[in-house]
């Protein structure tokens, strides 16, 4: 049982029903599946083989899917990789995979260009408008007579399937290797929980570059449902009429989506009477923003999620324990065992605080050439060669053994839903002339969930204004990864050893 | 055009330079490109636009007016901003 085999089988079980909805336009499971067939035939006949890694560099729509099954088709390991990132980052991602293709499109040359000159791996760039003079390297995408023929790879589901990148606290992002068993099993687990079914509309606005998103697509062609893919969520008076007229049924969000929903009058002016289902992950819900949420959509169910990107999911509240306890998000969700540890990795009993470990066949497979990261969350499980996944997050449990989350143990801060690391942002900001030190820490913010904020010394003589050090970064960084404020300061609190200190910065 | 309306698209074309090109890189784009298309501005970019063009332009952006078609180009938010100041 192979990843994208869920798709193939749609395609031949309900060929014209909307796989996609992207837009105005409906993409059948027939004319998705041809497009990926043309996507592998392609990449194959330029030497893609298997377990090479084809990076997907592309906004969310019809491309997006087509490569990312495309690239399954022939065993290849498929990269998702935000358009939002820039240059350097793209380069390092592709540099640190040795990708060997890149499927992407002309409005992202600016950042892509420069980035393969650095990565000599990449020897195929499939894009969807193509420049007369850029050598063999760079090819269009596949048009509608494309060649869709290619031989099938002997892939099992032990092998890649994908690899996601994660920030982590070093300033690097590791790559996350996930197996199609562990996709599989994430997604059988998933959508037997929420309850998906054949009939179901989901509405898409998050990044397919990141997890929460791929696998509403993932999960649909699991089901054979209908996704309604939009951009983003840049206008959400658009998204909503979107909901209304594709009679959407299920509604994943962050937050700050929830935030901004919730702050436009005249909701009641669109029909959403077919929402069933409402997900939250990536970041807590206030208690306010739940009720708010229920009061909204009365005859909706809204689900409370955590999960990391290491294993997909963790857990899920059962809905009718929301009104009970509103904050938890709930167990371990189908196929999976999870419990606390302490400081030694001895499991704790119901009522304790401690760190969540997982076991299951979501969990990766460890981080792409990075053996010493890997064994610090990958360690031995209960039955000789299993590996457990350590979260790295604490919670604690109430006397029923429901999970409330805690914190994080390490600098990760969360703005929009998405990961940010400060040590990331410092370095974007030490590049600057005339800066001196960074420290980077989040502070709460009500859309946001924390706002990114720098402080920073400057060189003597030096002048630079909050805006310098924004734009700069902007230039470097993803755009949720700029600072919303920069503090300058005549010095930074240090430890009795020299180093910047900060607790109580905010 | 009449003197306002070009001295919009001037000003927000400096606005959107000054606080969402992605930094040294000036990008070159023109009036009836989609911010959104050509990756110029995110959503949160959005939301601060909209705010200054509150501030900028004395004028309230109703959460109905908040669409593309008002919004994601120069020359959207030009004729948006002259048919507000014209109401």
């Amino acid at each position: 049982m192979l990843l994208h085999h869920d798709l193939e089988a749609w395609a031949g079980r309900n060929p014209d029903k909307s796989a996609l909805v992207c837009g105005k336009v409906h993409h059948s499971y027939a004319e998705v599946d041809a497009r990926a067939r043309a996507v592998a035939a392609l990449l194959q006949s330029r030497g893609v083989q298997r377990g090479d890694r084809v990076a997907l560099y592309l906004d969310n729509g019809v491309d997006f899917v087509a490569g990312l099954y495309g690239a399954l088709k022939i065993g290849a390991v498929f990269m998702p990789i935000n358009p939002l990132t820039k240059e350097d980052k793209l380069a390092f991602m592709l540099g640190d995979a040795r990708a060997s293709a890149l499927l992407t499109s002309g409005s992202l040359r600016a950042a892509w260009s420069g980035a393969v000159e650095q990565v000599p791996s990449v020897h195929t760039v499939v894009c969807t408008e193509v420049v007369a003079d850029t050598g063999n390297r760079e090819i269009v995408w596949p048009q509608g007579d494309a060649p869709t023929d290619f031989s099938l790879p002997p892939t099992i589901d032990q092998d890649l399937a994908s690899i996601i990148y994660t920030s982590g606290s070093t300033g690097f992002p590791k790559g996350v290797m996930l197996t199609h068993l562990n996709m599989v099993s994430a997604g059988r687990s998933i959508s037997t929980y929420l309850g998906m079914r054949e009939s179901d509309r989901v509405l898409c606005a998050l990044p397919l570059a990141f997890d929460y998103g791929l696998y509403q697509v993932l999960m649909s062609f699991r089901v054979g449902s209908t996704v309604v893919l939009e951009r983003n969520f840049s206008f959400p008076m658009k998204v909503l009429e979107t909901m209304a007229a594709e009679r959407v049924t299920f509604f994943p969000g962050v937050p700050t989506m929830f935030a901004m929903l919730l702050g436009i009058k005249g909701l009641d002016a669109f029909d959403l009477s077919a929402l069933r289902a409402i997900t939250n992950t990536a970041a807590a819900l206030s208690e306010k923003h739940i009720r708010e949420l229920r009061d909204l959509f009365p005859q909706a169910t809204l689900f409370s999620m955590y999960g990391l990107t290491e294993c997909k999911r963790v857990t899920y509240l059962p809905p009718d324990q929301l009104g009970i306890r509103p904050t938890s998000v709930g167990r371990g969700m189908p196929n999976e065992e999870v419990w606390l540890v302490d400081e030694q990795g001895q499991r704790l009993p119901n009522g304790s605080t401690g760190e969540l470990v997982i076991r299951g066949s979501n969990v990766m497979r460890g981080y792409w050439e990075r053996p010493k990261e890997t064994a610090e969350r990958l360690k031995p499980g209960p039955i000789a060669g299993e590996m457990i996944l350590y979260s790295g997050d604490l919670f604690r449990t109430d006397e029923e053994g429901w999970l409330y989350f805690v914190a994080r143990r390490d600098d990760i801060i969360k703005s929009r839903g998405e990961k940010v690391s400060p040590r990331e942002v410092e370095n974007a900001i030490y590049a600057m002339e005339g800066v001196f030190e960074v420290a980077v820490v989040g502070v709460p913010d009500n859309v946001l969930g924390q706002a990114v904020k720098a402080f920073v010394t400057l060189k003597p003589g030096a002048e630079l204004a909050e805006r310098d050090v924004i734009r700069h970064c902007l230039a470097r960084l993803e755009s949720f990864m700029a600072p919303k404020y920069v503090e300058f300061v005549d010095a930074l609190p240090k430890t009795d050893t020299g180093k910047i200190k900060k607790t109580g910065l905010g | 055009m009449n003197g306002i309306q070009s001295d919009t698209k001037a000003q927000v074309r400096a606005f959107i330079n000054e606080n969402f090109i992605m930094g040294a890189k000036t990008v070159a784009f023109g009036d009836t490109d989609s911010f959104m298309d050509q990756h110029l501005i995110d959503s949160t970019g959005f939301l601060e636009l909209v705010t200054w063009l509150e501030e900028t332009f004395g004028i309230r952006v109703e959460d109905a007016e908040m669409v593309p078609e008002n919004l994601d180009s120069l020359a959207a938010v030009e004729a948006y901003v002259a048919r507000k100041l014209a109401a």
